[in-house]
This record gives structure tokens, C-alpha cells and sequence, in this order.
């Protein structure tokens, strides 16, 4: 009996706890408190809001695991996604064919992946400190974008990119499908590949992992290289949602990526946390914002309540680890 | 002498990088090379530099905050509100409702961070999101522009007309800042606390074993950063001469840097107060030069960006760490 | 059992503790412990890792709080629970294993840290610090430049810095924490001069270490405690180093030599005039098939150095390296791995192992090319690579899952020595495998390394422990100061030679 808890503990993973719970008590506070939030409508917001945090949380997940950030996504995005506005623009703007916008996508993600081995290389060989690495790289971004498009927008683009933004597919919403495949890429990134078991050992124990043969420096330049990657692909998803391109564009999407990571069990430090939790948490912020606007409350308010639930969800961490700890002793 | 140059080489080398742009600047720009533009640059570099010295008392102390900024913003909405409600006041009256605020609102943290044992990053972010998620929902994002007299009118302490024609002036918010920078140097250099709390931030265990209350240390250095906060934001409500609630965001990565630049340690234990000044400086004055010798505004981001890439590349590595295998002795330990 | 020493009984302790328990986490640390020091005397602590030193040291300085019931009677006056800035007061200094400095504070500052610390805030006063420092290191015959950050300074001089700091003010007891563990013998004999003279002067210190020769040398009285329990109060005179291992364990160890002539078979390894400037100069030896070379000396022999240039992290200056008779030249210890190195380091805790993580994922970590199917990692393989290894080296585990850190020293190291294994390595570095491991849980290691070598592993065992690869090695050299110096068999040459060399 005892042996199948254990298992099923296992499978679940103590991350699920944080994110399970806040799920359930989302789903019931404003289940009771409007009709309409366990609606397809609910179903659909959230749908398609997903994608473009979710992504961007992606690209922040691989970071935190190795025990560092990466404060340079959501401007990497941008200017990823104006590398493929550019290209849309250079052949025809709205007239653009199917096959500048691979070009486009392509280069784009080739831009992203550049930030990140740019910001890898000095975190791999100065051992900077990453934060630090990738507020300037930040910094250097908004201002190449800003200087670059004057701080207006780009616009303009051919009419099949809407349905990227917009269209759904068998009832699913595109860039919903798009995210899920990133999660799904992300898990087995983490789970069964070298470089994700290398990604949680360097999170924990740089040198250690050093000792033990591993090249420490390459899965460091490949987790930003893959961070970067993945802020292109939600750089594409904001342009063609929003069919526009403009630096600053989710720029307050920033630090609520870190609180979905944290807010998913992941360890601040490194080392440990999982995709599955952190998409349930990033379900869950989702939940929170739609209830909220169901009720009268705007985004601001949703966001309030992000930071109250991150603090509650370490706050109620604390304690659980205090009653565990006194239940031992009580047993003995 | 030598002995100076060798505990202080981020303050030095700052120094000199300092110098050399002011140098290539004074020869390349008319106006640069004059008081009246290196008192410009103190005018608007003090609030900036009232955050800095804040958030230096934290990165001492081994902590970090993202809060900082909207706090100020939550700090100078409440302190206009707060005046409109006790009639006009003063300046008295005003820094002290904004100064109670700010460490009202580091005390928050603080609490968080001790009584909760949640790390200052994950602590500061909820903050963070809490403080500016709340201030935009009951502001409706509506800015104040009807401030009290006293608060909007520019208090010149000091005025003097240059040959040239330039003015000198001194302003409140320099003086202000002066105080600040003083006060915070009096606390970290030259009191006991000031020196617990680097201990705690070195070797934050050490510190423990010594009997270091390590609680008084969290809300002595959040709290310090809260007062430093709240002064600024009324400091920059002045400069600004309106309350916008949303003036603020971003600042924190800004002042971050800044203070990184100056030396200190993300980790503790590391940093100094002219460090940090000299660091908020660089940044102001690079950004001034750049707009006397006509660089398109938009680019002077991307070009203190990259500047503070190189420094912090340049500043970890000391040339040997980026070859393999030199350096590396006692690597076994 | 409870053979309390009488010489000199009648003296009053300057402390005395009386039912001492601690728990943490459910577990007891320290049950109903005794423990006296008489004024001046040196009285040494001993036990296994984990027996409950440490958590002794720290309740007697106030850093934790005993169980209700426990008194802890100092110089007439009793308390139930001490506070650090008590002890402090009441002359109780320590000097801590990790030293508990702060390495970005000056040196001054550090030795006079008592100046700052207070309830309400003070003026620091720069120049008395200054003076304290310059006096309490006068005290010891050390010069250093007080104003510099301590980080200036290498372990051996913040050993120091330590000491003075735990000389300031008026010290009437000093505990001593395993303080020669990073000194070499001439620095470890000015230490054990300096705690005579303390003890001259009238202050009581207690001294804990693991190399008992030392504490023979030193102390006068000696506790041992094992599993948080006392044991015993013996007088130092009339005590052997194996009769207090005995009562460290509870276990008899008669060790044999296990030595056996290896020259029949092929080289693994041939050194040839290797050097690394101010570390190792000239050193050549080779290590044949089924054969274990142990290599002694003092820490900073530059042991780890050789044997980490052998592992390609530190690239020679001089000199050449040769594996089953072909020349190698690593660029990185992924090279040495390839061509069958494989090094244990003597840090388990921060280089050895990945503490926080699984114990699978420790003992795979080296050769995840293993347990890929399809060139994704399979859990499968994983479980069945990591299952086959526990049995082989009878390593006790709960879940494969569970972190690493939760297995004792010993356990650990098994971990440890599988994951190398799992490489499929030709030469095997131990770098002081046993430290951090009970006594009673290193012959399990030591029949370990006699299986592999019987079974053909070449073994390099490095210790600064003699009677270890005494008794383990077929061949030890002797290495001081960079250089290989002299090598015995240890089937001619007695314990005390080679520890007399050593030593010296």
C-alpha cells in the first residue's frame, strides 16, 4: 500500500503540491462566485492569454534550473520579433510570401539563440553573475530595439500570419497548440536528453558536475542558446497577435515569468523543478486573471494577487516543512 | 597609497574610466567641460543615487529587491494623498509620512524574508507585483498633478552665474542626496551595525555563531532601503513636479545595475558607498555626453548596455580565468 | 565502562555540563552527556563524524539550545542554555572547522569582531581594533598587515587570524575544532606550542581532531563520545592511538598488510619527469595492472595537483603521461575519462558528489552514454545500471530517488567509487577516500579497493593518513614539497618508518 503512495508521491512530485492546490482553490472560489467562469468562455481566455506568458516562462525555466535568470526575454522576443517583421517587410510587407516568413522565423530564432550564446559565453567563462549578465543584455536590447524603430511600432504584415495569433485548429486555439508542443518539447528537453540531466546537476553543484566529466561550460551557452530560441518563438506569437511589432511589447510579463517558475515548485537556487507544475502554475495565474475580470476586477488587480499568491505558496511551503518537522518528532 | 589601490581597484578603475570619458568628452563637446553641466548631471543623478545607496545596504547584507522602485511610487501617491488629507504641510511633514512608508513598506519584505525564511529575490518579486498590481488598481493609472506648492516649487539653495553665462545651482534634491549618500557611508562604515552587516553578509553563518541577530540585521537593511526609497520618491515627485504611478517601474534593474557597476556583490559582503555614487555617475555622464555630442537619443540604451556588459565581463575576468587550466590552483580544495 | 580519570580530581571544573540531550529532525543528537574541563588543562574531544562534537561545541558556546533539563555550570554559575554573546562575555572562545571568518573584511576587523558586536549601535572604533589585532597577533609571533581583507590570505594564515580572534579579550576556555586540518607540520607544531602556552597561562582549551597521534601529544584528558552518547573520560597518559579508536567504534581493528608483488604485470601508467612549477617538480612512477600505489605526504605536498594533472583538470608544464604505453595528452578531464581515468576527489561534499541530487543521478552522471536508448536517457537503463552497482558494492539506500545526501560518509563514498566505476576506468585515483567516513565504515571501503585491484584495476591511493596506505598500498611513495622523496614496501619497511619520514 505503503509502496504505491510512494510511486504515485514520485510520479507526482512534491513541486505539484504549490500549483495543485492553488489550482483547486482557483477553480472553486470562482466556480462559486460567478457562473459563468466554469464556461468555455473562461476556457477560450485563457487559451489563448497562455501562450505568449507560457513561452516566455519556457524560456526562463532553463536558466533558473542551472541556478541563474535570464532578464533579457521579453526584449530578445522583441527584437527577434522584428528580425521577422523586417524580412515580411523586405519582401512586400502585407503581399509577403509563405516563404519569407520561414526565412523570417528562422532568422529570428537564429537572433534570439545569439543573445543567449552571447550572454552564456560571458556567464560560462567569467562566471558572472547572471543576473547581472543578462540585465545588461536587457539593457543593450531595449535600446538597439528602441533605436532602431525609433520607439514606434511595425506593422504590416501578410493576412495568413492572423490565424498564428488567433485561429484556432479543431477547436483549439493556434498559438495554444504552438505552446503545448514547446511544453511537451521543453519536458522531454528536461527529462530524457543529456542536456536537461546536465542542466539540473550544474544548477546544484557547478564544480561537482565539472569533476565528473561533464562540460559545464557548453551545457551553459546551450541552456541560454535554447532560452533565447524560445523568446523568438513567443516573439513570432506576439507579432502575429498582435500584428504589430513594438519594443517594450511584454515587457510586464518579466518578472511574472520568474513568479510562475518560482509559484511551479522550481527551486530559486537551481537544480530542481519541472515543466508539468509550472504549467499548472502558469494554468492557475491564468485562471486567477480571467476569474477576476468575470468579477469586475481589471488586470492590475490580478496582478496584485499573483504576488499575494506566490507569497502565500512560500509562506504556506515554510510552514508545511515546520509541521513536518515537529510530526517527525512527535512520531519518535 | 598602493594598499588604497588595492582595496578599492573597482573604485579606482571607475574613477579613471570616469576621467578618460569626461576627457574624450571635454574635447570632443563645447559644453561638457563646464560646472554648470557637472552640477546638471548631480541634479538629476540624486534620486538615482538615493536608490543606489539603499539598495547597497541590501546587496550588503546579502539580499536583494526588486521592490524598491514601486514601492517609491506607492510611497509618493500615499504621501500626496496622506498631504491632501492633513491640509498642505511641509517639507517636514512630508519626508516624514514618505520616510514612515518607505520602511512600513521594506519592513514587509524584511518580515517576509525572516519570519518566512523566502528567499529576498522570490520575496521581492511577490512584493513587487503586490505593491505595483495594487497602486495601478486603486489609481485607475491616473497621474496627481495637483501637488502642494511647497512640494512642486524648485528649491535653489545656491545659485552662482558663471563667467561664461552658465548658472551653478545647488538644488533640494542634491542636497538630499548628499545627506543620503552621507548618512548611508556613517552607517555602513562607522557604526557597529553598519559592520554587522557585512559580517552577515559575508558569512552569514559566521555571523550566527557570533550572536549577530540576524532578524534586526533583515529589517535594518530592508528598512534603510524603504527610508532611502521613500525619500527619493518624494525627492523625484519634486523634480518631477506630478505623481505618476507608473513612473517608476523598470527603475529597479537601472539602479541595479548601477550598484553592481560600482562594485558590489550580488551574494554580500561587497560594496562600498563611493563605489555605488561613482557607478550612478558613470551611467548619468555617459548618457549626458552622448546626448552634447548629438547621438540620437535612442541609442544611448543600447550603447550603456553594452558598456555595462563589457565592465562586468571585463571585471570577472581577470584574463587568466578565461584560459582553461591556469588558475586553478588548489582546485582541489 | 564509565572509567573516569582521577589524576588531579580534586581541582573544581571551570565547566561543567551535566544531561545534555539534543534533537534534531527526530534525531538525537546528544543523549544525557557529561562533560568537564578542569582550568588550564587541555582536554581533548574525540568520536567518529557525526557522533555529536560538534552539536556539543555549539550548545557549550549558545549557537544551540539543549533539551529542558540540561545545565551547564561555568566558572559558579549556572545556566540552563547559554547564549553566544554570554559565552562570549564569560571568556568561551571558539575557533570553528570552516574558521567562520569574513574573508572580504579586513584582518583587524576580523580578529577584534568582538568590538562590533552589541545590542545597541556603537561608533566603530577603527584604531582599537587595530591595536587588538596587532596585540593578539604579537601573542602568537605572527606579523600580517592588519588592514588588508583577510580573502588576501591563504588557509594557513586565517588559521591564525582565527586563533587570535579567539585570544581577544580575557579567554578563559578555547575550543579548538579540528584546527591542523589544513596545516602542515611545521605550522601544526607552532599551533600545538601555542595551545601549551594558552594552557600555561591558565586557560583550559579543548582540542578536536581526528588525528590522534596529535591528541596524544597534546592533551591531558581525553572524552570520547560515540553515537551523541559518552563513552568515557580517560587520562592521555598510558592511552594508545588503536586503544581509542577501539572505544571511538566500539570495534577492534587488527590490520594486516595487504601488499603483494605486482611486477609481473603490464604498465597502466607511466609518469615520466612530470612537473608543474610551485606545485610538483619531476615526478615519475608507474602503477602496473591489479596494482595499488599509495602516495603519502602532508597536505600541500602537492598530492591532489598530481593527481588532478593526471585526470587532465591541470595541464604539466614538463614531462609525459603515458597509459598502456601510448603517450596521452589531456585538454580537459572529458579526455581522461575517455581514456580510462577516473579521480575521487578528496572533497566528497562540494566536488565529489552533487549532495542535493538523487543517488542515481550522482552514480550515473559520468556515463550517461550508457543508459541512452535512441539518444534519449532511459529511465530503465538507468534504474537497472544504478541497481546492479548498490549490490555490487553493497551500498545501503532507501529509494534509488532519494538525494545523496542522505547516506552516511561511508555509504556515500560507495556511491561515489560505483559512479567511477560505471566509467569503465583502467586507473583509479582515490584522493583520500576515507575522509568524512567513520573508522568503522573504512575497512568496508579498504576491501572495496582490494576487490578491484585483484580484479585488474590499476589504483592510485592518496592519503595523509600513513597506516592507510600502509596497509593497503602494494608500494608507497613519499611526496613532500613537489617531490617524490621516498618509497617503501610496506612488506620490508615498518609503520614507523615511513611515518617517521613523514612526519620529520
Amino acid at each position: 500500500m505503503s509502496a504505491i503512495v510512494e510511486r504515485l508521491k514520485a510520479l507526482i512530485g512534491p513541486e505539484m503540491a504549490g500549483p495543485g492546490l492553488a489550482f483547486l482553490a482557483v477553480v472553486l472560489v470562482f466556480g462559486i462566485a460567478s457562473p459563468q467562469f466554469l464556461s468555455a468562455a473562461t476556457f477560450g481566455s485563457v487559451a489563448f492569454q497562455l501562450p505568449e506568458l507560457g513561452l516566455l516562462t519556457l524560456a526562463m525555466l532553463l536558466p533558473i534550473l542551472t541556478g541563474g535568470l535570464n532578464l533579457a526575454i521579453t526584449f530578445t522576443a522583441n527584437i527577434a520579433g522584428l528580425t521577422l517583421a523586417w524580412v515580411l517587410q523586405a519582401n512586400g510587407g502585407v503581399e509577403a510570401g509563405p516563404g519569407a516568413f520561414a526565412l523570417g522565423s528562422v532568422l529570428a530564432i537564429l537572433v534570439g539563440a545569439t543573445s543567449g550564446v552571447i550572454m552564456g559565453l560571458v556567464i560560462a567563462f567569467t562566471r558572472a553573475h547572471p543576473i547581472l549578465v543578462s540585465l545588461s543584455m536587457m539593457i543593450f536590447l531595449r535600446g538597439l530595439g528602441e533605436f532602431l524603430t525609433r520607439g514606434g511600432d511595425v506593422s504590416g504584415f501578410p493576412a495568413y500570419l492572423g490565424p498564428l495569433g488567433h485561429g484556432s485548429f479543431l477547436g483549439v486555439p493556434i498559438p495554444l497548440i504552438v505552446f503545448i508542443a514547446c511544453v511537451l518539447a521543453w519536458h522531454v528537453l528536461l527529462t530524457r536528453s543529456k542536456l536537461g540531466f546536465n542542466t539540473y546537476m550544474i544548477g546544484s553543484n557547478l564544480e561537482a558536475t565539472r569533476y565528473s566529466g561533464i562540460n559545464t561550460r557548453k551545457v551553459i551557452v546551450l541552456v541560454y542558446a535554447l532560452s533565447g530560441a524560445m523568446c523568438a518563438i513567443a516573439g513570432i506569437i506576439m507579432l502575429a497577435r498582435f500584428n504589430s511589432v513594438r519594443i517594450g511589447h511584454g515587457e510586464s510579463y518579466l518578472l511574472i515569468t520568474v513568479l510562475a517558475c518560482f509559484l511551479g515548485g522550481v527551486n530559486p537556487f537551481g537544480g530542481f523543478g519541472r515543466v508539468i507544475p509550472v504549467f499548472v502554475a502558469l494554468v492557475v495565474l491564468q485562471l486567477l486573471s480571467s476569474g477576476l475580470n468575470l468579477v469586475g476586477a481589471n488586470q492590475h488587480l490580478a496582478t496584485a494577487v499573483w504576488g499575494l499568491l506566490l507569497a502565500g505558496v512560500m509562506v504556506l511551503r515554510f510552514v508545511a516543512t515546520k509541521f513536518k518537522i515537529s510530526f517527525v518528532r512527535k512520531e519518535t | 597609497m598602493r594598499s588604497f589601490v588595492r582595496t578599492h581597484a573597482t573604485e579606482v578603475s571607475l574613477f579613471a574610466v570616469i576621467v578618460a570619458i569626461s576627457a574624450v568628452l571635454s574635447v570632443s563637446t563645447a559644453n561638457f567641460f563646464s560646472l554648470g553641466n557637472a552640477f546638471d548631471l548631480l541634479n538629476i543623478s540624486s534620486v538615482n543615487i538615493i536608490f543606489a545607496v539603499g539598495l547597497l545596504v541590501v546587496l550588503i547584507a546579502g539580499g536583494i529587491d526588486i521592490s524598491f522602485a514601486v514601492a517609491a511610487s506607492v510611497v509618493q501617491y500615499g504621501t500626496a494623498i496622506a498631504l491632501g488629507w492633513i491640509g498642505s504641510g511641509g517639507w517636514v511633514s512630508g519626508l516624514l509620512i514618505a520616510a514612515s512608508l518607505g520602511i512600513l513598506l521594506g519592513a514587509i519584505n524584511a518580515f517576509l524574508i525572516h519570519r518566512f525564511k523566502v528567499i529576498s529575490i522570490v520575496a521581492t518579486i511577490s512584493t513587487f507585483n503586490i505593491y505595483f498590481g495594487l497602486l495601478m488598481f486603486f489609481t485607475k493609472g491616473v497621474s496627481i498633478y495637483d501637488l502642494p506648492d511647497w512640494l512642486t516649487d524648485r528649491v535653489i539653495l545656491f545659485e552662482h552665474e558663471m563667467p561664461d553665462g552658465t548658472w551653478i545651482e545647488i538644488t533640494l534634491p542634491v542636497l538630499v542626496m548628499v545627506i543620503c549618500v552621507i548618512a548611508t557611508w556613517v552607517l555602513i562604515t562607522r557604526t557597529t551595525t553598519g559592520r554587522q552587516l557585512y559580517a552577515f553578509g559575508d558569512n552569514p553563518e559566521g555571523a550566527r555563531r557570533f550572536g549577530i541577530n540576524i532578524g534586526a540585521m533583515q529589517f535594518i537593511a530592508f528598512g534603510w532601503l524603504g527610508l532611502m526609497a521613500g525619500i527619493g520618491g518624494l525627492i523625484q515627485a519634486h523634480y518631477a513636479q506630478e505623481v505618476v504611478p507608473n513612473a517608476l517601474y523598470g527603475r529597479e534593474l537601472d539602479v541595479l545595475a548601477a550598484v553592481v557597476l560600482g562594485g558590489a556583490r550580488l551574494g554580500g559582503g561587497k560594496g562600498s558607498v563611493l563605489g555605488c555614487v561613482l557607478g550612478v555617475l558613470l551611467i548619468s555622464i555617459t548618457q549626458n555626453g552622448l546626448n552634447l555630442m548629438g547621438v540620437s537619443p535612442f541609442a544611448f540604451k543600447m550603447i550603456i548596455g553594452a558598456i555595462i556588459l563589457v565592465a562586468i565581463t571585463l571585471s570577472n575576468s581577470r584574463i587568466e580565468r578565461l584560459l582553461p587550466f591556469v588558475n586553478q590552483k588548489g582546485a582541489g580544495r | 565502562m564509565h572509567q573516569l580519570a582521577t589524576a588531579g580530581g580534586g581541582e573544581k571544573p571551570l565547566l561543567s555540563l551535566r544531561d545534555i540531550n539534543m534533537t534534531f529532525g527526530g534525531v538525537k543528537a546528544l543523549k544525557n552527556v557529561s562533560f568537564d574541563v578542569r582550568p588550564g588543562e587541555v582536554h581533548c574531544l574525540a568520536g567518529e563524524n557525526g557522533c555529536g562534537k560538534s552539536t556539543l561545541i555549539k550548545i557549550i558556546t549558545g549557537v544551540y539550545r539543549p533539551a529542558d533539563g540540561a545545565s551547564i555550570e561555568f566558572d559558579g554559575e549556572t545556566y540552563s542554555h547559554m547564549s553566544p554573546v554570554t559565552a562570549q562575555d564569560r571568556g568561551i572562545q571558539v575557533i570553528w572547522q570552516d574558521l567562520a571568518l569574513f574573508p572580504e573584511m579586513s584582518v583587524a576587523e576580523n580578529i577584534a569582531f568582538q568590538t562590533v558586536i552589541g545590542r545597541w549601535p556603537k561608533l566603530v572604533d577603527y584604531g582599537r581594533m587595530r591595536q587588538i589585532a596587532t596585540d593578539a597577533l604579537a601573542r602568537l609571533g605572527v606579523t600580517l598587515d592588519v588592514d588588508l581583507p583577510l580573502k588576501e590570505y591563504a588557509i594557513a594564515q586565517r588559521q591564525i587570524v582565527a586563533i587570535a580572534r579567539a585570544l581577544v579579550g580575557e579567554a578563559r576556555l578555547v575550543f579548538m575544532d579540528e584546527p591542523t586540518a589544513s596545516l602542515t607540520q611545521s605550522e601544526t607544531d607552532h599551533l600545538l606550542d601555542i595551545v601549551r602556552g594558552l594552557s600555561a597561562s591558565g586557560v583550559a582549551v579543548v582540542f578536536v581532531s581526528h588525528r590522534l597521534a596529535e591528541v596524544l601529544e597534546i592533551s591531558s584528558r581525553i572524552t570520547v563520545l560515540r553515537d551523541g552518547a559518552l563513552v568515557g573520560v580517560y587520562p592521555a597518559t598510558g592511552m594508545t592511538q588503536s586503544r581509542i579508536t577501539e572505544l571511538m567504534t566500539g570495534k577492534t581493528f587488527d590490520q594486516q598488510v595487504r601488499a603483494k608483488p605486482r611486477d609481473g604485470q603490464p604498465v597502466v601508467l607511466d609518469v615520466e619527469g612530470l612537473s608543474r612549477p610551485g606545485q610538483f617538480e619531476d615526478v615519475s612512477l608507474t602503477v602496473r595492472r591489479g596494482e595499488t600505489l599509495g602516495i603519502t605526504g602532508l597536505l600541500g605536498a602537492g598530492r591532489t595537483e598530481l593527481a588532478l594533472t593526471l585526470f587532465g583538470m591541470l595541464k604539466p608544464a614538463s614531462g609525459t603521461i603515458a597509459l598502456e604505453g601510448r603517450p596521452v595528452r589531456f585538454s580537459s578531464n572529458r579526455d581522461a575519462i575517455a581514456a580510462g581515468v577516473a579521480y575521487l576527489s578528496e572533497d566528497r561534499l562540494s566536488l565529489g558528489l552533487i549532495q542535493p541530487q538523487a543517488i542515481a543521478d550522482n552514480l550515473v552522471i559520468s556515463s550517461l552514454d550508457k543508459i541512452l536508448a535512441g539518444g534519449l536517457l532511459s529511465e530503465e537503463r538507468k534504474r537497472s545500471l544504478v541497481s546492479r552497482w548498490i549490490a555490487d558494492l553493497g551500498v545501503k539506500i532507501g529509494l534509488q530517488q532519494d538525494a545523496i545526501s542522505t547516506l552516511s560518509g561511508g555509504n556515500q563514498q560507495r556511491v561515489a567509487i560505483a559512479k567511477w566505476l560505471a566509467t569503465d576506468p583502467k586507473l583509479l585515483i582515490l584522493d583520500a577516500p576515507t575522509v568524512g567516513v567513520d573508522v568503522g565504515a573504512r575497512a568496508g571501503i579498504f576491501d572495496i579497493v582490494a576487490r578491484l585491484a585483484e580484479s585488474g584495476l590499476a589504483i592510485i591511493l592518496i592519503s595523509d593518513e600513513v597506516p592507510e596506505v600502509y596497509f593497503n598500498a602494494d608500494r608507497v611513495l613519499h611526496m613532500a614539497q613537489g617531490r617524490i622523496v621516498g618509497s617503501y614496501d610496506p612488506r620490508t619497511s615498518s609503520l614507523a618508518d615511513i611515518e617517521g619520514a613523514v612526519y620529520a
